[in-house]
């Protein structure tokens, strides 16, 4: 059984905005029903004030893509056309307090048949862009199709390479096998046409498992650091790995350096995330890199 | 108001273990917790608890000899022995032959077999009616073929194969005969001795016993090459120390099942019937998939058009009755259930189809309940879908922007 939050059951259990628009100013529709989801948007435009006045759906799919339907309505009713085209799928996943990652493509559904419906409001044609494959990892809800798109762009030919572009693999990394599945069959798609060297295409079985490698520690010549360069240090390493952290909506603080421990705290989305200790762990690499000696990175909750 | 009980049509995916199963399991958690190949009192106990268990297991098979009986951790690791063994025994030989419809247990090992270069498969198609295909069947048969593994009963329609003749035609070029019985097991009667099927896998938690526990029946004179290797037990067949408990729990829900076999195939198959038609009889658009006139007693496959599985499901088990569906959604990936593509059930019904599979344990107020609360599900659900009310002209009014 999928875990939905209680918000999505309660808009999939009781959706709001279901039904018919008699004489909507524009129609969206998305979706097949070979797919398993296909939703209709119906929406009333003030023609003054450019606001969406009404709006309401028609969907076929599953309870989250009822559900995302039902949210994307209330998001939009009483904003103006130009306010709902800044909406993001994730708007509308916020809104439900999250979708499961292998549901995220429910209110990306959404987002689309509200450019298709506001396309037909304003007399154009909609295209879209759409791509779906199956999805390989579930900790990051990284798709085949992004895997497959990022390997071309990039010339990818390895797992750790992938994780580093697209998080794949980053998390439990039992979707190793299905990571492998794809770079080889693109990378070998690739070599047909003549974009890779066949020596560097990706072959199961050839390349070694990613093994993580304990750095080992050249101790840097010259005297040792004194405290002061050492904070400095640390500092400088944390301000750099900090942005990477933001994007994914946490942060990092540095709260005090005892010898060779360093105490730091983790923020916003880190909090409660279950890869945190994977991200401490990061942490760790990094700034043993910088200073050149061996350092404990230590999570503290509040400073004391 | 008092909830009332929740009603499980769900036996097929996994059944209660029987109190009466657990009862016998209890002791040998604790007080006979002997190893069973020790030497003294603590072991033998244990040992003879074991024979006993495997003799009702046999008796239920129908199998000739008890020793044709190796447990597993599962019908998983059964079908995967069966199928290993088959490639390395049969010299010469590096073809295997399956169905469309089989469970992942068989199709994902001989698409990782055949991807990995170790075997070359065939996958025999199905009819509308989840039939096999006994022409193309005949076709793949050669003197290449090591092994076909063809299931006794479908898990998601109930359809049975022709198993016996089979497993006839299979020996005629020299394969071998394995098949996939977990669905029919303790649901209809089997005499293995009276047929030339060799191998044969089964699971304990769909016949009310324990999770976690199966058997491979390996005909006598049938070379078997174990999966895993190491100690003797099960004659070096699969080692690792006897999972006693639930091997003994298996013996009694074996017991059980052949006492309670003539009621599964009365009573069990009647509550079946007057659900199906009732179903069919208050919702329209509506249809059974798979092979009513050979199907097993306890499962109905009902498929609502217009509407997804997923959806329903939800909706049923807030009114506590819990099935399921072979929609993409529950699993997932965005196919609908391979089995019903594999008989061409069109997209608009296999999406919004529901399995319904009983038990013994089932009684007349399930069926009522069901029978009460479906037509409004389905009725909702039908009312927010934009291919409902378009049905009959869907093609030209609502064309979504992608296909």
């Amino acid at each position: 059984m999928w875990e939905y939050s209680e918000k999505v059951k309660d808009y999939f259990f009781n959706p709001k905005n279901s039904g018919i628009l008699e004489d909507a100013d524009g129609v969206g529709d998305v979706g097949a029903i070979s797919c398993g989801d296909a939703l209709r948007l119906m929406i009333k435009v003030d023609e003054a004030t450019q606001t969406i006045t009404d709006a309401k759906f028609q969907t076929f799919g599953c309870g989250s893509a009822i559900a995302s339907s039902s949210a994307l309505t209330e998001l939009i009713i009483g904003k103006t056309i130009e306010e709902a085209m800044a909406l993001t799928n994730q708007d509308i996943a916020d809104f439900l307090g999250g979708l499961p990652p292998e549901k995220m493509h429910c209110s990306v559904m959404g987002q689309e048949a509200l450019h298709a419906a506001i396309a037909n409001y304003r007399g154009e044609v909609w295209t879209d862009d759409h791509e779906e494959g199956a999805l390989i990892c579930k900790c990051f809800g990284i798709d085949e199709a992004m895997i497959e798109r990022t390997v071309r762009t990039n010339g990818l030919t390895s797992i750790e390479e992938i994780t580093n572009y697209t998080k794949a693999g980053g998390g439990c990394s039992t979707c190793a096998e299905g990571i492998e599945g794809v770079l080889e069959r693109v990378n070998a798609e690739m070599v047909e046409a003549g974009e890779l060297v066949a020596e560097k295409a990706f072959r199961a079985g050839v390349a070694p498992l990613p093994v993580k490698e304990k750095k080992v520690v050249a101790i840097a010549p010259g005297k040792p650091l004194t405290n002061l360069q050492k904070i400095r240090l640390i500092e400088e390493t944390l301000e750099s790995i900090r942005p990477s952290l933001q994007r994914d909506g946490g942060d990092c603080e540095l709260i005090d350096v005892e010898g060779n421990r360093v105490m730091v705290k983790l923020t916003g989305a880190c909090v409660g995330c279950h890869l945190s200790g994977a991200t401490i762990e990061g942490v760790q690499a990094k700034l043993v890199e910088a200073l050149g000696m061996p350092l404990l990175v230590i999570p503290v909750t509040a400073y004391h | 108001m008092t909830t009332p009980a929740p009603v499980y049509l769900d036996n097929n995916a996994t059944t209660r273990c029987d109190p009466q199963v657990v009862a016998a399991m209890l002791p040998f958690f604790t007080e006979q917790f002997g190893n069973a190949s020790s030497m003294h009192a603590f072991g033998a106990e244990v040992g003879g608890a074991i024979n006993k268990a495997r003799k009702s297991l046999q008796a239920l098979l129908g199998a000739e000899f008890d020793h044709e009986i190796v447990y597993t951790g599962g019908g998983t690791e059964a079908d995967s022995t069966a199928i290993l063994s088959a490639l390395e025994t049969q010299t010469g030989r590096d073809e295997i032959i399956t169905s469309a419809v089989e469970h992942p247990a068989i199709l994902t090992l001989v698409a990782h077999l055949e991807k990995t270069g170790r075997a070359k498969v065939h996958i025999i198609p199905v009819d509308a009616k989840g039939r096999l295909d006994m022409e193309a069947y005949r076709k793949a048969l050669s003197d290449k073929t090591a092994i076909v593994s063809i299931m006794w009963a479908n898990n998601e329609t109930g359809t049975i194969f022709p198993v016996e003749q089979l497993a006839v035609m299979a020996h005629a070029v020299g394969a071998l005969f394995h098949t996939d019985a977990v669905q029919a097991v303790g649901k209809i009667p089997m005499d293995l001795k009276a047929t030339e099927i060799d191998m044969l896998s089964l699971s304990g938690h769909k016949l009310h016993g324990p999770k976690g526990i199966g058997a491979l029946y390996v005909r006598k004179g049938v070379r078997l090459r174990p999966l895993i290797r190491g100690g003797h037990q099960e004659r070096g067949r699969r080692a690792g120390t006897e999972n006693a408990p639930a091997i003994i729990g298996l013996g009694k829900a074996a017991e059980l099942a052949a006492a309670h076999m003539a009621d599964e195939n009365t009573r069990v198959a009647a509550l079946r019937d007057r659900l199906e038609s009732a179903l069919l009889q208050r919702i329209g658009a509506s249809f059974v998939t798979g092979d009513p006139e050979h199907r097993l007693p306890n499962t109905a496959n009902i498929a609502f058009e217009y509407i997804e599985g997923e959806a329903i499901l939800l909706l049923m088990n807030r009114e506590g009755i819990a099935a399921s569906s072979g929609s993409a959604c529950t699993s997932g990936s965005l196919e609908p259930s391979h089995v019903l593509r594999a008989m061409n059930v069109p997209y608009t019904a296999a999406h919004g189809a529901i399995r319904f599979s009983f038990s013994r344990e089932n009684d007349d107020t399930d069926v009522d309940r069901v029978i009460e609360a479906m037509p409004g599900i389905i009725a909702k659900l039908r009312e927010m879908s934009p291919f409902w009310r378009e049905r009959d002209v869907h093609t030209a009014a609502f064309n979504p922007s992608y296909a």
